[in-house]
């Protein structure tokens, strides 16, 4: 066993183990942080197959980013639902990863080239970029109006819902113009009110 | 000189199946956005494997469009939370029951 084949198998310990602790906890928060850690150790696998690049994005943009963002919407919603650990719910999805992962298993070590040992490579950062906007520069194009439609979509989502409410809690009752939760009830009120609006112009 | 391909596989495929888990068992939004979020590490993991079985570098650019696919998914998806929170007032899957006669 070589370094490398070594140290393969310590960080696909830490992911697995990081993984597993944070889909079975109950509060997003503890999963979000044992999350980092399975993502910085997929960056150091990345690394270690090659790709130094997607190694710094997978830290930047998933480890930084995306977690940072979901950190934050948890701390704007403060509620969770209650769950059980029943085994109703949990049975039935664990059976359907047993199912899954037997499939992909037999899938795998079924055909022999599977068994073929890597061969150490790298791929230069300045060579990935020159291949990337050489072949597929329009696939990059595609993904930037990708991220348009999303931000499009974003800025519909949160500031319709928010000028409605205002406008439906300002009408019905100017007390309780803050709260953020609402009930079905309120909300149906809000759906009233804003079509009177609409009606009124 | 690393490890054989099939690990590699066997590794993206757990982490694939506590993804899958995951998404099914929670009622939490949340926590089944951060499934999806796994499963799709676990979809880059095969993918720059492959990339270094076959010494060809397309494997990698299309884990950066992964990446790129997977940003704009939890956004969204978290900015939908955050909507039907304000509806409703929770983020149970079971408790989004408006259209139910």
């Amino acid at each position: 066993m070589t370094l490398y084949s070594a140290i393969f198998y310590v960080l696909g310990i830490v992911i697995l183990t990081a993984t597993a602790l944070a889909v079975t906890r109950r509060q997003p928060v503890h999963a979000v942080l044992y999350l980092i850690v399975a993502f910085l150790g997929t960056a150091a696998l990345f690394f270690l197959l090659g790709a130094p690049l997607l190694a710094a994005f997978v830290v930047v943009v998933y480890a930084g980013a995306i977690m940072v963002l979901v950190l934050f919407v948890i701390m704007l919603l403060q509620r969770s639902p209650r769950e059980f650990g029943l085994l109703s719910e949990w049975g039935p999805a664990t059976l359907l990863g047993v199912v899954f992962l037997a499939v992909a298993v037999a899938m795998v070590f079924k055909d022999d080239r599977s068994g073929i040992v890597l061969q150490g490579a790298v791929a230069q950062p300045r060579d990935f970029g020159r291949f990337l906007f050489d072949r597929y520069w329009l696939a990059v194009e595609i993904v930037s109006i990708l991220f348009l439609v999303a931000l499009v979509a974003i800025l519909h989502l949160g500031k319709r819902r928010e000028a409605g409410d205002d406008e439906a809690e300002r009408r019905t009752n100017p007390v309780e113009s803050s709260s953020g939760a609402l009930d079905p009830a309120a909300e149906q009120r809000g759906i009233n009110s804003h079509g009177v609006k609409e009606g009124h112009r | 000189m690393i490890v054989p391909l099939g690990h590699v596989f066997l590794l993206a495929g757990l982490v694939f199946a506590m993804g899958l888990v995951c998404l099914v068992a929670h009622r939490n939004l949340i926590m089944t956005l951060i499934g999806v979020e796994v499963m799709m590490n676990a979809a880059a993991i095969a993918f720059v494997a492959a990339s270094l079985r076959w010494q060809l570098m397309e494997g990698q650019v299309f884990v950066l469009f992964i990446l790129a696919v997977s940003a704009a998914e939890i956004s969204l998806g978290l900015a939908l939370v955050v909507s039907v929170y304000r509806r409703t007032g929770s983020i149970d899957p079971d408790r989004y029951n408006i259209l139910k006669w």
